[in-house]
């Protein structure tokens, strides 16, 4: 297959992803399209890496994994401590770090 | 021991004085802060003595350890012991010690007993290490360790307003006087590589001529520190204003000692003055308008201790012009016998303020004469020795000074002559105390003195009549007078006998015991052989003993024969009073001159370049900047997450696109 159906797909993904994080509210669907533009780069290094035939992209691609995992931690311990607090769930309602 | 050791243990005893009184001030039960101190000065005075035994030929250095060490010179923390600095050592912790002594009763209901027994062992040593020092470093040490003592002093009774504003009068005029000494030894260590004494006056004998700009230069600076300490024209005016202090202190500070020490140091200094005799004739010169210009306001002004330091000042003139005229030794006879009947006149004057139970102004005064029979008799004493009474200690020792300076001859007979006139108005003020203290009619306080108790008045301040209270910070409830003290008793009894017979060191062509003793150091000077006949000598002597005889039989005309005639002449010569009880408007126009130009400066500096210029421009011009920079970086800082993304994909986009445009 030829490399541009990957990068295209890949791309496809990232636009998917950054509309989420920019145009919707909920912190959960915030953090699943984080996800979305992650995964859209790891399949982008896969199929560089693919394309020359290195281990190199496979490897960056395991790291990207273990640091989304990590962020999920952060930002679902994050969402749930926001439950529990009973604050809105709501990213426009966190602004106390305004200037 | 040697010389030198005696010199350190001279220096030893008043320190570890100050040590005990101030840190055992709270174990020391009664008196015994007082005698602890007046101990530790003895023991200083027998050091002084072993010295004394010990002396030779030769002047003794020792040092300690060295100061500063460069490539050029070395400055070492030295001691001079020679025949010049033990005679200042015995004359300081003698008369010290007396004055310990007589404190111990004098201060005793004073709050701050202890704490003015450490002020003044303080005092005591930094005067003994400025006499003792054989540099100019460890002078200029004592010489502020000396004005700081002062200001301590003056500024005892700290919750009088007027104490501590003549302290810092006190202070700011030692200050002149130490920044000129200080110039004045860079100007030397410039010109001859040395700090030392020895090295200095060698230096400048060989590299420096005869009246050499820079030596006469560095000259009149140190006659600026001799001029601030020793209270002379124009740095006089700190003086009186230093009565404010307790009456011992006037007496050891302001009268025997440290006014003094300017005399000690151009008499210390005598090879740069020889070489520079431009600066001696100015010290001459200023010497003898001083002491005419003070004896004048004694004349007037009425405060019984302003009299006794306006005398002083007239006093060290005397001693001024004398070791300015190279008479050395008579300078320092003058200033030993000052020494003895100055302080004696002190301790008296304290002993009426306390019949008169804090009151000073002679005005109130009158017929203590039964009340307080042992301190008219010193008081008396001391006067006689001030006037010059033939016999007295003062007689032989101020017209010592005044035979050697006529004999100087051309323009020195004026200053001669001028100094006989002062004498002649000595006398005149000496008796004007005395007569007006205790003859006349018996005021309220003497006549309840007779009765066997002592007058009280309602505490307040002597100068402006304010009302104040007896607590720490101000004089306390009681007041101490001679007939009921023992140790006041004592030191004026030794005082008044020292001041009767201290001349028998002096007496022309007879002992002359002084100035052989000073004669080693003395040695070297250019007007060693210029002495004056002893014909001259004693024609002078005749004339002093009839000028003191003229002023005390004037005082006795004018104050108990007819005694309305001053009051009359007040009134006809009511300008020259006026003149003459404002100071010479000294204070006026010195408040004219500095003090109000300065003030004017601050309040300008205040109100325009603070408020306006630092407050307005500089801090708000600076704030303000910040301010709006802020507000710029604040807006972008909106707080919502979704903004801060869109902003990082429009960057990172951005980055992109760049690298893309760039790149194809």
């Amino acid at each position: 297959v030829d490399i541009a159906w990957f990068v295209v797909l890949s791309g496809f993904i990232f636009c998917i992803g950054a509309g989420g994080v920019l145009t919707r509210r909920n912190p959960l669907v915030v953090l699943l399209c984080l996800e979305l533009m992650l995964n859209a780069g790891n399949l982008a290094l896969i199929a560089f890496a693919r394309m020359h035939g290195g281990h190199d992209g496979q490897v960056f691609a395991l790291i990207v994994m273990v640091i989304a995992a990590c962020e999920v931690v952060v930002g679902l311990g994050i969402i749930v401590a926001m439950y529990r607090r009973r604050l809105p769930i709501d990213v426009d309602e966190m602004s106390e770090l305004r200037g | 021991l040697s010389a030198t050791t005696y010199g350190w243990l001279i220096l030893v005893f008043p320190l570890a004085g100050i040590l005990v009184v101030s840190f055992g001030w709270r174990l020391l039960p009664g008196r015994l802060p007082g005698w602890i101190a007046s101990g530790a000065i003895f023991g200083s005075f027998l050091a002084s003595l072993g010295a004394l035994a010990e002396l030779d030929e030769r002047a003794h250095v020792d040092s300690a350890f060295t100061y500063a060490a460069t490539a050029d010179f070395e400055a070492e923390l030295s001691i001079l012991v020679d025949p010049l600095s033990v005679f200042m050592c015995l004359v300081v912790s003698g008369v010290s010690f007396l004055i310990h002594v007589y404190s111990v009763a004098y201060m005793w209901s004073d709050r701050g007993y202890a704490r003015y027994f450490a002020y003044l062992n303080y005092f005591v040593f930094s005067m003994l290490l400025l006499v003792l020092a054989a540099n100019f470093v460890l002078l200029i040490v004592g010489w502020a360790f000396v004005g700081a003592a002062s200001y301590l002093l003056i500024s005892f009774w700290y919750r009088r307003g007027t104490a501590t504003y003549a302290g810092i009068k006190a202070f700011v005029m030692n200050v002149i006087g130490d920044a000129g000494l200080v110039v004045a030894a860079f100007l030397l260590l410039n010109e001859t590589g040395s700090l030392d004494y020895a090295g200095v006056f060698a230096g400048a004998e060989e590299s420096l001529g005869r009246n050499d700009g820079t030596l006469v230069a560095a000259c009149l600076l140190i006659l600026v520190g001799a001029f601030a300490k020793s209270a002379q024209l124009p740095l006089h005016t700190w003086l009186p204003d230093a009565m404010e202090g307790p009456t011992p202190v006037s007496a050891l500070i302001h009268a025997a000692t440290m006014v003094t020490a300017g005399v000690y140091l151009i008499a210390r200094t005598f090879p740069l003055f020889e070489l520079a005799p431009a600066a001696a004739d100015v010290s001459a010169i200023i010497g003898a308008l001083t002491l005419l210009f003070a004896a004048t306001v004694a004349l007037a002004v009425t405060d019984l201790k302003r009299i006794i330091a306006y005398s002083t000042i007239s006093q060290i003139g005397y001693m001024v012009l004398g070791v300015s005229v190279a008479a050395y030794g008579a300078g320092l006879f003058h200033l030993m016998t000052h020494a003895f009947f100055k302080a004696l006149l002190f301790m008296g004057a304290g002993s009426v303020i306390g019949a008169m139970a804090g009151r000073q102004d002679i005005d109130g005064m009158g017929g203590f004469r039964r009340a307080m029979p042992f301190t008219f008799v010193t008081f008396t004493v001391g006067a006689l020795a001030l006037a010059g009474f033939p016999l007295m200690s003062g007689f032989f020792s101020k017209d010592e000074i005044l035979a050697f300076t006529l004999n100087r001859g051309g323009g020195y007979v004026v200053l001669g002559v001028v100094g006989y006139l002062a004498a002649f108005l000595t006398a005149f003020y000496a008796f004007r105390m005395v007569f007006r203290a205790f003859f006349g009619e018996p005021v309220p306080e003497a006549r309840e003195l007779e009765q066997g108790h002592l007058a009280h008045h309602d505490p307040a301040n002597p100068m402006t009549g304010e009302p104040e209270d007896t607590d720490v910070g101000f004089p306390g409830p009681e007041h101490h007078v001679a007939e009921r003290e023992w140790p006041m008793k004592a030191a004026m009894g030794i005082l008044a006998a020292l001041a009767v017979v201290g001349g028998v060191v002096g007496i022309p062509a007879m002992t002359d015991t002084l100035e052989h003793f000073l004669e080693p150091t003395f040695e070297e000077s250019r007007f060693h052989e210029t002495v004056p006949s002893e014909g001259a000598e004693w024609a002078g002597l005749a004339v002093g003993g009839l000028v003191a005889i003229a002023g005390i039989g004037l005082a006795w005309f004018a104050y108990l024969r007819t005694p309305g005639w001053t009051g009359r002449l007040r009134e006809r010569f009511a300008p020259v009073h006026d003149f003459l009880v404002h100071k010479w408007y000294f204070d006026e126009l010195y408040d004219a001159l500095f003090v109000r130009p300065w003030a004017a400066a601050g309040q300008f500096g205040r109100s325009v370049i603070e408020t306006e210029l630092v407050q307005g421009v500089i801090t708000g011009g600076a704030t303000g900047l910040v301010r709006a920079g802020s507000s710029v970086a604040r807006a972008i800082q909106t707080g919502y997450l979704r903004a801060y993304a869109l902003l990082l994909l429009a960057g990172v986009g951005g980055l992109g696109l760049y690298f893309l445009i760039a790149s194809s």
